[in-house]
C-alpha cells in the first residue's frame, strides 16, 4: 500500500466525522454508540499501524513508506517514518484504545468527547509522520485545539485557568518556531524535511544590538525551536503549565498528555534541533544539560511536597523528561537510544500511573493523598498494579523504567560527569516520592470511614492495565525490541551531527590559522 | 473615448442601475420595495463579479492613465463585489424585522461599491480621491441609517467628522505630491520619486499614507473603528468590516507600488510601524471588550496590521500575501458576522459575549462552526487563517523585516486570548438564559459555508493562490 501512513493517520479523523454527522441525541444508546465507534476506530488504527511495524526495515536509516503530494505555497504533503519516529507512531496507536476504554464512564457530552479524542489521535500521528516543516507545525499546533477543549469542558474545578494556560503557553512557544520555519523556508527554498536535513544553515557568528551571537543563524533558529519543544517537553523552568493541565484534565486527557503529547518535544529535538542546527546545538548543549539536571532534582523535590496525586505524578513526569533531554543532548548512541527508550517507557508507565489515579478518583472523586490510606485491605489487585507501576517509575531493574534511565545516565557520563552526578541523585529522589506516595495511599490500616466500601478494580479496568503491564515488563527484560529499531537511525543521526560539527570546527581553525 | 468607456463598463452599469433604481422606487413603492431591491443589487453584484472575473484579461488603461483595469484591480473588485453581495443578503431579514430596511440602503451600498471599484483601479490622485469620497460618503449615511437611535447617529457623525479629517490629510498630501511631482498621474509620480525623492514628496507620501491608514483603521488612525462598529446596525458593521477594508487595502497597495514604487525604503518603515502598532493594539485592547461588535472592531484592527505586514515587505510576494490575507479575512468575517447577526433574545439583537454562555449545548452545529471561525481568526492551524498569517510572515521575513514577523506572532498569541474567551463562553461557561439564533436560514448557510471554507480551503485554497500571484505581478514591476 502506497499510502499506509495516511490511512493510519486519518482513520480516527474519518471516525470523528462520522460521529459528528450521523450520531444524534444524548441518550444512553447514542452515548454507547459514540464509545463503540471510537473504540473500533482506535483499535482499527492500531491494527493497521501494525503493518507499518512489520514492514519496517530497521537496517534502512532513511525514511520509509514515504508519500508526497504538492500543496500550497510550495509546501508539500509529505509523510514518512524512520527508526526514530516509527515507535512513537506505535506508542500513539497503542495507547489510544486504552484511553478510550478508560473513558467508558464519561457521561456528559460523550459524542463531543470522543470526537475530540479521535481528532487528537489523527493530529498526534501526523506530528510523528510529517516530513514537511509546515505540515509538522500544522499537526503540532492543531493538537492544541482538541486538548484545550478536553481540559476546558471535561476538566476539574479550575479547568478554565488550566486550559487557557495550557493553550497560551504552548502557543507562544510554538509561534517562535513558526518564524524560524519561515526563515528556514526562505533560506533553503524548501520545507521538505529530508532536504533540510542535508541543508547547511549559516553558522557565522554575528552581533545583533551589540549582543554577540556565537553560531549565528543556527543558534537563533535552535533557540526558536527550543522555545517550542522545551515548553512542550516540558523542561524546567517552563514546565508550570503541565501540573495545572494534568490536575484539571480528565483521566484520559492526562494519559494522552503524559504518554504522547509530551513526547512531541523530545521527538522535535531529535528530528529538527539536533540534525538541522548542529552548530547551534553545540553552542547551547551545556545550557540544555544543566537545565535537565536542575529539572530532575528540582521537580523531584517538588514532587515530594505534593498533596495531590496527579500533581505528584505530573512533577515526576517533568523529572523523567529531564532524563530524556539529557540523553538527547549527550548526543551519543547510549544517550539518544536511552532517551527514545525512556520516552516510550514513560509513555506506558506514566499513562498507567494516571490511570491508577483515575481508578480511585472514579470511586472517591478526590485526588488528595490524605483522603486515602490502607487501600490494600479492600483493593488487593489495585495495590499490586499500583505497586508494579510505582516500581517501574522508580526504575527498578526488570522494568522498562530502568533501561531508559540507565542508558541516558551512561550516555551523559561520557560527556559531562558533573551533570551525570547531579542527575543520578534524581534516581534516589524518585524512589523517595514514589514509594512515599504508595505508602500513604495504599499501605497502612484502612481507617477512613469513606473508604470502607470501596471496591476493587472491575474487569474493564484490569483489561486496560494488562497490556501496559506486559509492555513494561517486556521492554524491561528485552530492551532490544526498541533499540534494534532505533539503533541504525540514531547511529546515522549521530554521525551526521558529528561530521557537521567537525567540518565547522576545522573551518574555524583554518580561518584562525590564516589570520 | 469609446475604448475608455468599455474599460469602465462595470462601473457604469452599477452607477446607472443605482440611479435608475433610485428614480424608480422614489416614484413608486419606496421602502416597500427595499427587500426586492436588496436581492436585485446583490444579484447585480454577483453578476458583475462573475463578468469581471470571467472575461477580464490583460491590462487596460483609460482616460490617459487615470483608470487601470488590470489583474490586481480585478482580484480586488471580485472580492469586493462578492463580499458586498453576501453582506447585503445576510442583513436583509435582520433589517426588515427591525424596520430599518430603507430603500436607500441597497442603493447607497451600490454607489459605495462603485466608489470602491474606482479606488482599486485608480491610476491618478484625482481618481483615487473621487473613488474614496464616493465610497465614504455613502458609508457615512448608512452608518446612521437608524435615525432614531442615538448610537447609530453618533456612529455616523463620528465616522463623518474623522473621515473628513483624514480626507483633508490625504488631500493635503496629494497637493504636496502634485506640487513636487508636477503631475497627479501615478506614472508621473513614480518617475519623479525614483531613487532619491525630494523631501516635499516624502511629506506628501506620509500624509497620503495617513489618510489611507484611516480608511483601513490602522493604529494610530483607528479611534473611530470601535464606536462606529458598535453604533451602526449590525448588517452595516458587517459591511464595514469586509468590502471597504479590501478596497482601502488594495488602494494602499496601488499607491505605494504604482506611485511610490521607486522609494520602497521610505514607506517601508512607515508601514512596518503602522503594522506593528495595529497588531499589538488590536490584540491588547480587545481583551477587555464584552461587546462582540467592539471586539470584532479591534480584531479587524489587528488583522489590518497583519495585512500591512505583507505590504510592508515591499515585494511582489508581499502584495500576493496581502491579497490572500485579505481574501481569507473577508471570508472569515462574513461567517462571523452571519453569526453575530443571528444572536438575539426576544427579538432584540444581543451583542454581549457573555450571553453566549453554554451556547454549544443548545446549538452544537453553529457553535462548532463559530469555533472553527474563531480559531481561524486567531491563526491557529490547521485552519485557513493560519495560512494567511504564514504568507505574510514569509513576505515580511523575505522583505528583511524579521523583527516584524517575530512581533507579529507574539501579538497573535495575545490576540488568541480573546478569541478563546468566546470559545470559553460557548463551551465551558455556565448555563444562562438561552440565546435565540435559529431565525434565518440564510445566516445559517453563510456561517456554515464560511466555516467549511476555513477547513476545506487548506487543501488547495480553491486556486486563489495562483490568481493572487498573477494579480500581484501586474501591480509590481
Amino acid at each position: 500500500m502506497d499510502n499506509l501512513l495516511s490511512i493510519v493517520t486519518f482513520i480516527p479523523a474519518v471516525a470523528a466525522a462520522i460521529l459528528a454527522i450521523f450520531l444524534r441525541g444524548e441518550d444512553e444508546a447514542a452515548q454507547k454508540n459514540a464509545k463503540w465507534v471510537a473504540m473500533i476506530a482506535t483499535s482499527l488504527t492500531f491494527v493497521v499501524s501494525l503493518f507499518i511495524l512489520f514492514d519496517f526495515d530497521s537496517a534502512n536509516t532513511g525514511f520509509q513508506f514515504v508519500e508526497q503530494r504538492e500543496w500550497l505555497l510550495g509546501l508539500q504533503y509529505k509523510m514518512g517514518v524512520d527508526g526514530i519516529s516509527v515507535l512513537f507512531v506505535m506508542l500513539t496507536t497503542f495507547m489510544m484504545p486504552l484511553t478510550i476504554a478508560a473513558s467508558w464512564n464519561v457521561t456528559s457530552r460523550v459524542k463531543e468527547y470522543m470526537i475530540a479524542f479521535l481528532l487528537l489521535e489523527t493530529l498526534m500521528l501526523g506530528v510523528f509522520m510529517a516530513l514537511d516543516l509546515v505540515l509538522f507545525y500544522l499537526f503540532f499546533e492543531a493538537g492544541l485545539i482538541p486538548m484545550f477543549l478536553i481540559i476546558g469542558i471535561w476538566g476539574g474545578k479550575a479547568r478554565i485557568y488550566a486550559s487557557f494556560k495550557f493553550f497560551l503557553y504552548t502557543f507562544l512557544g510554538s509561534v517562535l518556531m513558526l518564524v524560524a520555519m519561515v526563515a528556514m523556508f526562505s533560506d533553503a527554498g524548501t520545507t521538505d524535511v529530508v532536504a533540510l536535513l542535508k541543508h547547511e544553515f549559516a553558522s557565522d557568528s554575528f552581533s545583533i544590538l551589540g549582543i554577540h551571537i556565537v553560531g549565528g543563524m543556527q543558534t537563533l533558529m535552535f533557540l526558536a525551536f527550543f522555545a517550542s519543544f522545551a515548553v512542550k517537553m516540558p523542561m524546567w523552568p517552563v514546565h508550570t503549565w503541565l501540573p495545572d493541565a494534568h490536575v484539571q484534565a480528565p483521566t484520559a486527557g492526562s494519559v494522552v498528555l503524559a504518554a504522547i503529547l509530551l513526547k512531541m518535544g523530545g521527538y522535535g529535538f531529535l528530528r529538527f534541533s539536533l540534525p538541522m542546527f548542529p552548530i547551534g546545538a553545540e553552542v547551547l548543549t551545556p545550557l540544555v544539560l544543566w537545565m535537565s539536571a536542575i529539572a530532575i532534582v528540582y521537580t523531584s523535590l517538588v514532587a515530594l511536597a505534593q498533596e495531590d496525586m496527579k500533581k505528584l505524578i505530573a512533577y515526576s513526569s517533568v523529572a523523567h523528561m529531564g532524563y530524556v533531554t539529557m540523553g538527547i543532548f549527550a548526543a551519543n548512541q547510549q544517550g539518544i537510544d536511552g532517551a527514545i527508550f525512556q520516552m516510550i517507557s514513560h509513555g506506558f508507565i506514566s499513562g498507567a500511573l494516571f490511570l491508577c489515579v483515575g481508578v480511585i478518583y472514579d470511586r472517591m472523586h478526590t485526588r488528595d493523598i490524605d483522603a486515602y490510606g490502607g487501600l490494600v485491605n479492600r483493593m488487593p489487585a489495585y495495590a499490586l498494579i499500583f505497586m508494579f507501576f510505582t516500581m517501574a517509575n522508580v526504575g527498578l531493574p526488570g522494568t522498562s523504567g530502568f533501561v531508559g534511565e540507565f542508558l541516558t545516565l551512561v550516555g551523559i557520563f561520557q560527556v559531562n560527569t558533573w551533570v551525570a552526578a547531579v542527575a543520578t541523585t534524581g534516581v534516589i529522589l524518585s524512589a523517595a516520592y514514589a514509594l512515599w506516595l504508595y505508602r500513604r495511599v495504599v499501605m497502612g490500616d484502612l481507617i477512613k470511614e469513606s473508604l470502607k466500601t470501596i471496591t476493587d478494580m472491575s474487569k474493564r479496568e484490569r483489561a486496560i492495565f494488562a497490556p501496559l503491564v506486559v509492555m513494561t515488563l517486556l521492554l524491561g527484560v528485552y530492551p532490544r525490541l526498541v533499540t534494534d529499531i532505533t539503533g541504525p537511525s540514531v547511529e546515522a543521526l549521530i554521525s551526521n551531527y558529528e561530521t557537521a560539527q567537525a567540518v565547522a570546527s576545522s573551518a574555524t581553525q583554518v580561518a584562525e590559522t590564516s589570520h | 473615448m469609446q475604448a475608455d468607456l468599455t474599460v469602465i463598463l462595470p462601473e457604469i452599469v452599477i452607477s446607472v442601475y443605482a440611479l435608475a433604481a433610485l428614480l424608480l422606487v422614489a416614484y413608486t413603492g419606496k421602502d416597500k420595495m427595499a427587500g426586492m431591491l436588496v436581492w436585485l443589487t446583490a444579484g447585480l453584484f454577483l453578476l458583475m463579479a462573475l463578468w469581471i472575473g470571467a472575461t477580464g484579461n490583460g491590462t487596460h488603461t483609460a482616460f490617459g492613465g487615470m483608470f487601470n483595469d488590470d489583474g490586481f484591480a480585478r482580484f480586488a473588485k471580485v472580492t469586493i463585489l462578492l463580499s458586498a453581495a453576501a453582506v447585503l443578503v445576510l442583513g436583509r431579514e435582520y433589517m426588515q424585522r427591525r424596520d430599518i430596511l430603507r430603500f436607500e440602503y441597497p442603493i447607497l451600498i451600490a454607489l459605495s461599491a462603485v466608489g470602491m471599484m474606482v479606488m482599486v483601479s485608480a491610476g491618478d490622485l484625482m481618481a483615487l480621491y473621487m473613488g474614496l469620497e464616493l465610497q465614504s460618503l455613502a458609508l457615512y449615511v448608512v452608518a446612521s441609517l437608524r435615525r432614531d437611535s442615538a448610537k447609530s447617529t453618533e456612529a455616523g457623525l463620528k465616522y463623518f467628522v474623522l473621515g473628513a479629517l483624514s480626507s483633508g490629510l490625504l488631500l493635503y498630501g496629494a497637493s504636496l505630491t502634485y506640487g513636487y511631482a508636477g503631475t497627479t498621474l501615478f506614472s508621473g509620480i513614480i518617475a519623479a520619486a525614483e531613487g532619491q525623492a525630494p523631501i516635499g514628496l516624502l511629506i506628501g507620501l506620509v500624509l497620503v499614507i495617513s489618510g489611507l491608514a484611516f480608511k483601513i483603521s490602522a493604529v494610530p488612525f483607528h479611534m473611530w473603528t470601535p464606536d462606529v462598529y458598535e453604533g451602526s446596525p449590525t448588517p452595516i458593521t458587517a459591511f464595514f468590516a469586509t468590502a471597504p477594508k479590501m478596497a482601502a487595502m488594495a488602494l494602499f497597495a496601488r499607491v505605494v507600488h504604482d506611485a511610490f514604487g521607486g522609494v520602497v525604503g521610505d514607506w517601508q518603515q512607515v508601514l512596518a510601524a503602522l503594522s506593528l502598532l495595529s497588531m499589538f493594539l488590536g490584540a491588547v485592547a480587545a481583551i477587555g471588550q464584552t461587546d462582540i461588535k467592539r471586539l470584532m472592531a479591534y480584531s479587524s484592527i489587528a488583522h489590518m496590521g497583519y495585512a500591512l505586514m505583507g505590504l510592508a515587505s515591499g515585494t511582489v510576494f508581499g502584495v500576493q500575501a496581502m491579497l490572500i490575507y485579505m481574501a481569507i479575512y473577508v471570508t472569515m468575517n462574513i461567517g462571523t458576522f452571519a453569526f453575530i447577526l443571528s444572536m438575539e433574545r426576544d427579538g432584540q439583537p444581543v451583542t454581549d459575549i457573555r450571553s453566549l454562555n453554554m451556547y454549544a449545548k443548545a446549538q452544537p452545529g453553529r457553535a462548532l462552526a463559530m469555533l472553527i471561525l474563531l480559531f481561524s481568526l486567531a491563526g491557529v492551524p490547521p485552519l485557513l487563517g493560519f495560512f494567511g498569517k504564514l504568507y505574510v510572515l514569509r513576505a515580511a521575513y523575505e522583505g528583511g523585516l524579521a523583527w516584524l514577523a517575530v512581533a507579529g506572532v507574539v501579538a497573535s498569541v495575545i490576540g488568541a486570548f480573546y478569541y478563546l474567551r468566546i470559545v470559553f463562553y460557548m463551551y465551558f461557561g455556565e448555563e444562562g438564559e438561552a440565546l435565540e439564533t435559529g431565525r434565518s436560514p440564510v445566516q445559517w448557510a453563510f456561517l456554515m459555508a464560511s466555516a467549511a471554507i476555513m477547513l476545506v480551503g487548506i487543501i488547495n485554497m480553491f486556486g486563489v493562490e495562483a490568481i493572487a500571484q498573477a494579480a500581484a505581478a501586474t501591480l509590481v514591476n
